[in-house]
């Protein structure tokens, strides 16, 4: 059974939440901005959005949502960016955090340096942008790498768990394909 | 890596940080102990300068960038991105801090102007700037010489929210006044504002600033902040509000806290009664000497 209408909830604790609206919409399915477990239940599926792990984090354990998100994500799709791809992982480096594991990566954050360092490039011939973008140094066997980037994965898979070390969301060209690889997804799931 | 600039309809690197800082609070940090405690918070990023607003005022004299070996010292204790603040006019200043690295530079009325007539030309830089308005026309020129994010000015050092209130509510009604007028009108509008005429466009085509916008100056408490996120702030700078009140982590938590959920009375309100303390001694605007009013520093 597919749905055709999926709610795509993007966790709005921190970061670029709203930029994803217009994407979401393109691809023909429904944004929810969620922050309380009553937002999260609602939902088909989770974006962790760019923004600041750390803060993101904190703000996780200050309001006690890790157990009903680390629920909610055991049984739904979900696509971490950046910071959200941090959150994600099996292991942070440099420095070390928490995080819900949902893929088995190593993760270094700030891998590729500061902002100075930030820049815009081509994926799948659509330009996203790295912004004091994490590195993905070590992958398990079983994930999928979808792409590449200075030899690096940046965008890879594991059953219904998408990351991406770039961002998709600050193009305005509706949807991008990292959204519709994600919805339809998604769609498939349901 | 990739390229610096983006295709038309990319939001470009500089601004995308910006967008990765929304729903949170910058913190004014003087040392790398208040970076820390700031992190530790749940700061989104920390701005480094000299002295906090409110001791330039209690001080005086000439207050300048943040001495570099502290900067970077901040930079080392901290895993979120570090701003500093240089003079207005004063590229140098802000050749320095792009040497040094730092993620952002706000070039601030809170510290003594170098140039009263020139801002500094940000498209000359990497790095991105963020710079403080009073108004829609005042906004847009930073914008148009290169300004990656906007703030309202208030009046830092006061905890006093009024001037900050004052100037988030007069770029809102500006911006609807521009998207309401005939289009015909746009060019004396321009002409009045002293706003680039290409950039009133955008924002009529928009309806909103073409960089994120952040409240600053004069936020004290809790619910300064949430006053600030609902007015239409994206973010909050804090400055002399959270080392200056009696229990700076409990009072930084707090104010994370409120901005996180600032459209919840019930959370804010938790919030506050989580300060620790007193927040800062406010200062009334009128009291304060014509030469130490920072929001009228730059034009």
């Amino acid at each position: 059974m597919s749905n055709p209408k999926p709610i795509i909830g993007v966790l709005a604790l921190q970061g670029a939440v709203e930029l994803h609206k217009a994407h979401i919409e393109a691809c023909g399915a429904e944004y929810l901005a969620v922050k309380t477990p009553a937002h999260f239940a609602q939902v088909d599926a989770f974006i962790l959005p760019g923004g600041e792990s750390t803060t993101m984090l904190k703000l996780i354990e200050r309001f006690n949502l890790w157990d009903s998100l680390a629920k909610e994500f055991s049984k739904k799709p979900v696509w971490g960016i950046c910071a959200g791809s941090i959150l994600m992982a099996s292991k942070v480096i440099s420095p070390a955090q928490k995080a819900f594991g949902l893929l088995p990566i190593t993760i270094e954050r700030n891998g590729y340096g500061r902002q100075l360092e930030s820049c815009h490039v081509q994926i799948l011939g659509y330009e996203v942008s790295f912004i004091r973008a994490p590195i993905i140094t070590e992958i398990s066997d079983d994930v999928e790498i979808l792409s590449q980037y200075d030899n690096k994965p940046v965008w890879v898979q594991l059953g219904n768990k998408i990351a991406s070390t770039f961002h998709p969301e600050l193009n305005k060209q509706y949807p991008s394909p990292m959204h519709k690889y994600f919805v339809d997804l998604v769609r498939e799931n349901a | 890596m990739g390229k610096n600039s983006s295709s038309s309809g990319v939001i470009n690197i500089k601004t995308g940080l910006a967008e990765m800082l929304k729903g949170g609070v910058i913190m004014d940090v003087v040392t790398a102990e208040q970076a820390k405690i700031a992190e530790g918070a749940g700061a989104i990023a920390v701005m480094a300068l000299e002295r906090v607003p409110s001791d330039i005022r209690k001080d005086g004299g000439v207050a300048r960038m943040s001495p570099p070996d502290l900067i970077e010292e901040i930079m080392a204790v901290s895993s979120i991105p570090v701003m500093a603040k240089c003079r207005i006019g004063h590229f140098a200043e802000a050749q320095l801090l792009e040497s040094i690295g730092v993620d952002y530079i706000d070039e601030s009325e809170v510290l003594t102007p170098a140039d009263e007539e020139y801002h500094i030309n940000k498209h000359d830089y990497k790095v991105p700037f963020v710079c403080g308005a009073k108004n829609l026309g005042e906004a847009l020129r930073r914008i148009g010489e290169g300004a990656a994010l906007m703030r309202t000015k208030g009046e830092p050092g006061t905890g006093n929210i009024v001037e900050a209130v004052r100037h988030m509510r007069r770029i809102n009604a500006e911006i609807k006044h521009v998207c309401n007028i005939d289009e015909a009108e746009l060019m004396t509008l321009a002409r009045d504002m002293g706003a680039p005429f290409e950039l009133l466009q955008l924002v009529r085509k928009e309806g909103k600033l073409p960089v994120p916008n952040f409240a600053a100056g004069g936020i004290a408490t809790p619910a300064d902040a949430a006053l600030c996120m609902q007015l239409g702030a994206e973010s909050v700078f804090v400055g002399s509000g959270i080392f200056k009140s009696d229990n700076p982590d409990k009072f930084a938590k707090a104010i994370v806290k409120a901005t996180a959920h600032f459209d919840d009375p019930a959370i804010v309100l938790e919030a506050s009664k989580e300060l620790g303390g007193v927040a800062m001694r406010g200062t009334e605007i009128s009291e304060i000497d014509e030469p130490m009013l920072m929001a009228n520093r730059g034009w």
